[in-house]
């Protein structure tokens, strides 16, 4: 445990090192900002759900990028001849490096909370949905975080990190949606909806709490994460 | 130099650390990479307090058998155990008894060194309270105090080495393994580099992995030379020489006919092989390194040459060069 904590504060202050962390927090914030802001005024409607619903098409591009650097760059520089020859197992690691993004992102998405207060100030928006809204995105976050931290292992080279993560997160995220759902025979729609991350997302932002939708992020991040564990487990690289 | 009582024997009992047997012993070590035999059924054990060379050419397999050891890698057959924990048994084991220097030294750029050395004792699982005293003490002992918060990224390869030897060192492990400790240093780093092995191998079982032969003879109690994946020879560095000459060397200058000169040396009994040396100077003067049959021929060469009339102008007796060794066991 002691081990964890040790690695997850190293890579989250490894974030702030590099000016990138701040430029990505910084695109992050004026994005999100501007789309949910650019038509708030017209629509004249306190409704916070626009916000959380492109989240997970914006979390596509910002969560590997996120991710892309905690494997392909220790593989590069060779660090991991030190690091994985020291009393730590290969599962401490890994859940450092999660806890570390995890926490990173955590910090990003309270930083839009301005948009919330803002609605709060204006209006009366639901705040069960506004709660609904912030666990799904920390959940779907997550689920992306751990298949980027995995896509991440898989590489030397960054950007192919980021492209593997990009395609994963995206299979996962349009086998529920409905242009996908539409090509594929009545029996099996509910078990692809299921697989969805985009559904179980939706289902959160309406403001409700259902144990089912912890279950499906808790499998996806479980299964991502032990993914990640083995492929380090069973290097081959020299 | 005096080392601070921890790295020494006595210290080693007043920390958590159990004083094992610091014995490494390797059993028919093979690793393949893929299809490619980096280490061929090697076998070797470290006795404690040694400080061991692996010589070799690049690519012979040193790196490979250090990063078994160090279980970073998993062996694709054989064992091997490290005071008395199996490689593959028990890796956290074997990890707490190792400090480990891979090549090229690789450490965070972004850390400084502080809070680099913090990490390392942290995950070696140091005590909050024991750190600080630790870092310190082995600041003082690799120089490092000038640098203390600088960036690894800004520091000169000279620096970069000597953290990275405080990295490994920092727990008070019994072994320490260092892959290519000078490579990239310039001469002065070098000397101080090799002074500071001397002198933690007074207490301390080492394995180093070198292709700088006076390194060798400067550092280590025992040599192992690795050549093209196998073990090709064992033993000091005086052995290793006498072992590979076999036998005294002689080296003559000769002004003689040649034919006639070769002719008679097939000949004598007390001769061996013979081999023309280059000569700088001119056709006159046959330079030839001779193998003895009988001991110190000095005096029977002489009177050869002189019943036959002939000059000489060198007589000497040649001790094998530890290059001629290496040159000899590694080229095939």
């Amino acid at each position: 445990m002691n081990n964890i904590v040790a690695i997850a504060r190293k890579e989250f202050k490894a974030y702030f090192e590099s000016p990138i962390a701040y430029i990505f927090i910084t695109a992050y914030l004026l994005l999100v900002n501007f789309l949910y802001l650019w038509t708030f005024f017209v629509v004249g409607q306190a409704d916070i759900r626009p916000f959380f619903g492109f989240m997970p098409f914006v979390f596509l591009f910002l969560v590997p990028s996120i991710t892309m650097r905690l494997w392909a760059e220790e593989r590069k520089m060779g660090t991991l001849e030190i690091l994985l020859t020291l009393p730590v197992t290969e599962k401490e690691v890994v859940l450092g490096k999660f806890s570390a993004s995890f926490l990173f992102l955590a910090v990003m998405l309270l930083l839009t909370f301005n948009i919330p207060l803002l609605v709060g100030a204006l209006g009366d928006p639901d705040w069960g949905v506004v709660i609904g809204g912030y666990l799904g995105c920390l959940l779907l976050g997550a689920s992306y975080l751990a298949i980027g931290l995995f896509a991440s292992a898989l590489s030397e080279n960054q950007i192919v990190a980021f492209i593997i993560a990009i395609a994963l997160c995206t299979a996962l995220l349009v086998v529920g949606e409905w242009f996908f759902l539409m090509l594929v025979p009545d029996i099996f729609v509910p078990v692809f909806e299921y697989l969805g991350l985009g559904t179980h997302f939706e289902s959160l932002g309406r403001g409700v709490i259902d144990t089912r939708d912890f279950i499906y992020y808790f499998s996806v991040i479980g299964i991502f994460l032990y993914l990640n564990i083995n492929t380090v487990e069973n290097r081959t690289w020299v | 130099m005096n080392l601070p009582v921890f790295l020494t024997e006595q210290g080693s009992n007043q920390v958590n650390l159990k004083p094992e047997k610091a014995m490494i012993k390797v059993e028919n070590l093979t690793k393949y990479y893929g299809s490619t035999l980096a280490v061929d059924s090697v076998s070797f054990e470290v006795e404690k307090g040694e400080v061991v060379g692996f010589l070799g050419p690049n690519g012979a397999g040193k790196t490979t058998t250090m990063r078994v050891i160090t279980c970073f890698l998993k062996p694709t057959s054989g064992t091997a155990k490290v005071a008395g924990q199996d490689i593959l048994e028990n890796p956290l084991e074997v990890r707490r008894h190792i400090g480990y220097l891979p090549e090229n030294c690789p450490l965070y750029p972004e850390m400084n060194v502080v809070d680099y050395l913090n990490y390392i004792a942290a995950l070696r699982q140091l005590p909050q309270t024991e750190r600080i005293r630790r870092i310190r003490e082995i600041i003082g002992i690799t120089s490092l105090g000038d640098v203390l918060h600088k960036d690894i990224g800004e520091l000169s390869k000279g620096y970069k080495q000597r953290v990275g030897l405080a990295q490994a060192m920092i727990h008070n492990p019994d072994i320490l393994i260092f892959d290519e400790p000078t490579s990239g240093l310039d001469p002065n780093q070098i000397v101080e580099i090799r002074q500071l092995i001397r002198d933690i191998g007074r207490e301390k079982t080492i394995i180093l992995s070198t292709h700088i032969l006076p390194e060798v003879s400067a550092t280590c109690s025992r040599v192992l030379i690795i050549s093209d994946s196998k073990l090709v020879a064992s033993g000091t560095t005086d052995e290793l020489i006498s072992r590979a000459q076999g036998s005294e060397v002689l080296r003559v200058s000769v002004k003689a006919p040649q034919e006639e000169l070769f002719q008679l040396l097939r000949t004598v009994d007390f001769i061996g092989e013979f081999r023309k040396v280059e000569a700088d100077d001119g056709e006159e003067w046959i330079s030839l390194d001779i193998q003895s049959k009988g001991g110190d021929i000095r005096e029977k060469f002489f009177r050869l040459v002189v019943e036959k009339n002939w000059s000489l102008r060198e007589l000497k007796l040649d001790k094998m060069s530890l290059e001629q060794v290496f040159a000899k066991l590694t080229t095939s």
